[in-house]
């Protein structure tokens, strides 16, 4: 017999909770949310940093990854806040309200919350927490209950984020645009949480950008629930341009009511390191999914996109395509498990995942996983990695596209992919150019 | 001074030659033919010409306008004004047809030292030729060739090539897999294009295309190399003969 060999713990374990005993008293909320903090922390104690061996976290070892852990970000002061004020801009041009958060912390002057339309409600989620908010209390940790070690570590540490409220069908026209930034220049780490919740028959545009400067190696941990209430629209456009040196990792928790509609996107260029998980349950019948990734990364990026879906009754239709185009040694990493549970019939779930390495020395990773408990289902996935066909190339030139505006126009078609399920075309035009200026910067 | 002048021409792919001193010249506001068996050197004729990578010229030249055209990248030759219709047009899953005529009529524009085309201009001209060729606006909206029958992707090289308005014109068995009707407009397209300053290369298996687009010249290409010259009355004489003389003479 082996003997179960408990690793030691390593200096970023021994640094996270020599920090949780030092903030946990000066932490937003009231006794219950304290609770709660100390019962994820003792969740993540247990268990440390995910590494190899835990299946979920194969391709993405933080263990080895997180070398040390950064201490808390202090409160923006105004140089911080100046450094962050053109955060966002890559959005500008679509007129969303934006409520904005300097190292994990809300600005108010960055944001705007006047004339919120009728039916909308917003509040910084520290407030949320310290003043014992009742929607706080009913929904958050609720919507999609994990057992996730980031997410424990983000319950621990969770500081600030939005609280958003949509009454019963308000239908927003204006997107409602989170503005993540990095704004501090001593590297440290940001622990955000925001609780979305869209009742029945609303319809929003949410847009969550996360970003930072490129000299330091700063950490985010930031999670998202999102309820979609029966009958629901909602749009979510999660946008990561972290900067280069920087440890992103995102939680999206989101379930699905009956004949309800989520179409999620994430866009990634930026991060040194970066893992996206998402977690979707399907809470109602007949509702319908998308989930897409589009990652354009270059140098030594990492990218992990894991997704769930959890089929969880009758009647629901998902639709998975994750696009990454890898230049130089980057890497990227697929984990997409659909579950059907027992009884979950007509359910319909496709998944597909597609890479297109510019470069021999780019990785890419695919683990598809289907779970299926029920007999009378339409399930499947897919994967494809390869280069740029130089037929399709050879037939771009022969019209005479020059070689470097026919690659840039084949890979933005093959990310667009990912993009045009949108809604909203400022957003989409927004990602294109997005994309666009990633091609631009790959050194020819 | 011919438009198109190829002298010797040997070329191989992965160490098999394929043409095996090819010479022709053809003058502005001519159509020549080129016909012969299958494996006979043709589609690497065409494929050489406008400048496909893997194909080795290991003896030989081109000249286009008297310029060096093996020198030149494909798209370079585009902008000096040819233009291949493949035999098998390629999907281009993501790109509309729209972006990509735009995209291509003007990096020709560009390379030329032209103004790009306003788009109202080349909306209007797009539509006129599109529906000459009996080509749906709403295909144009739609990713090139994708989803498209074999008679649909012809007519829209087609499209591509009365928009683009080459001086050097090379089919590549555009005829294949062509219904009666699909070949005649497909050959008005090409008549449309005739004049006296452009010319066109037709290379076919069978002499049916012909019937359409009378051809000035006519080109026995058999193992590499033009084997016999010929008026239209060529194609008659192979149509009926059919090309064993020429496989077993060049042998």
């Amino acid at each position: 017999m082996r003997p179960e060999i408990k690793p030691m713990k390593t200096a970023a374990e021994t640094a996270l909770a020599e920090a949780f005993a030092a903030v946990r008293a000066k932490l937003p909320g009231d006794r219950r949310i304290a609770e709660r903090r100390a019962a994820a922390f003792e969740a993540f104690d247990a268990l440390g940093l995910p590494h190899r061996r835990v299946e979920e976290w194969k391709y993405t070892d933080l263990r080895a990854l997180i070398r040390e852990a950064k201490p808390l970000a202090a409160a923006p002061d105004a140089q911080a806040k100046r450094r962050a004020k053109g955060a966002g801009a890559l959005l500008a041009g679509i007129g969303a309200r934006r409520i904005t958060f300097v190292d994990g912390a809300f600005v108010a002057e960055l944001s705007d919350l006047v004339a919120l339309e009728p039916g909308l409600s917003i509040a910084p989620m520290a407030k949320a927490l310290a003043e014992s908010d009742p929607l706080v209390a009913s929904r958050l940790g609720a919507i999609v209950p994990t057992e996730d070690v980031a997410v424990a570590l983000n319950t621990a540490f969770m500081g600030d984020g939005a609280l958003v409220r949509i009454d019963r069908d308000t239908r927003l026209e204006r997107p409602i645009h989170l503005v993540f930034a990095f704004g501090s220049d001593t590297a440290s780490a940001t622990f955000t949480r925001s609780l979305v919740v869209a009742e029945e028959g609303a319809q929003a545009t949410l847009i969550e950008s996360h970003e930072g400067p490129d000299g330091i190696d700063y950490q985010v941990n930031t999670a998202l629930e999102l309820f979609v209430g029966d009958r629901a629209h909602v749009d979510h456009v999660k946008i990561g341009i972290e900067g280069a040196r920087a440890i992103h990792v995102s939680t999206l928790m989101a379930s699905i009511g009956a004949h309800a509609r989520l179409r999620d996107l994430v866009f990634t260029t930026g991060g040194a390191l970066v893992r996206n998980q998402l977690f979707v349950r399907f809470a109602g019948e007949g509702a319908t999914l998308a989930l897409n990734g589009a990652n354009l990364i270059k140098g030594r990026q990492h990218v992990d996109n894991t997704l769930v879906v959890d089929h969880a009754v009758p009647g629901g239709f998902s639709r998975e395509l994750n696009k990454s185009v890898l230049d130089d040694e980057s890497r990227s990493v697929f984990q997409g498990k659909i579950i059907v549970r027992p009884g979950a019939q007509k359910t319909d779930g496709k998944m597909m995942a597609q890479a297109l390495l510019l470069s021999e020395n780019a990785e890419a990773d695919n683990k598809p996983e289907l779970e299926i408990f029920a007999d009378d289902v339409q399930c499947g996935h897919g994967a494809t990695a390869g280069a740029l066909d130089q037929n399709l190339l050879f037939y771009l030139k022969a019209r005479g596209i020059p070689q470097a505006e026919a690659e840039a126009l084949l890979i933005q078609a093959f990310v667009g992919e990912a993009i045009e399920t949108l809604e909203h075309e400022g957003v989409k035009d927004a990602l294109m150019g997005a994309a666009a200026e990633w091609l631009g910067s790959r050194k020819q | 001074m011919p438009m198109l002048e190829v002298e010797n021409l040997h070329v191989e792919i992965e160490g098999r030659k394929i043409l095996d001193g090819l010479s022709l010249a053809v003058n502005a506001g001519e159509v020549h033919a080129i016909m012969g068996p299958n494996g006979s050197g043709k589609s690497t004729l065409a494929y050489v010409l406008a400048g496909k990578q893997e194909y080795e010229v290991t003896q030989g030249r081109v000249l286009f306008e008297g310029e060096d055209m093996l020198a030149m990248e494909p798209d370079e030759r585009a902008a000096k004004g040819l233009f291949l219709a493949f035999q098998y047009p390629l999907e281009i899953p993501g790109v509309t047809g729209m972006n990509f005529l735009r995209t291509a009529i003007n990096a020709q524009r560009k390379k030329r030292g032209e103004p790009e085309l306003a788009i109202p201009d080349f909306m209007k001209r797009l539509r006129e030729v599109a529906k000459r060729l009996g080509i749906e606006p709403e295909m144009l909206r739609r990713a090139v060739n994708v989803g498209f029958s074999g008679g649909e992707k012809k007519r829209n090289e087609i499209l591509q090539m009365a928009l683009l308005e080459p001086k050097l014109c090379v089919l590549d068995e555009t005829d294949s897999g062509l219904d009666i009707d699909a070949l005649k407009i497909v050959a008005d397209g090409v008549n449309r294009l005739r004049s006296p300053d452009r010319a066109s290369i037709v290379i076919t298996h069978y002499q049916r295309l012909l019937n359409y687009i009378v051809p000035d010249v006519v080109h026995v290409l058999s193992k590499g190399r033009i084997v016999k010259t010929g008026g239209k009355d060529l194609a008659l004489e192979l149509e009926a003969r059919g090309y064993t003389e020429y496989q077993t003479e060049a042998a």
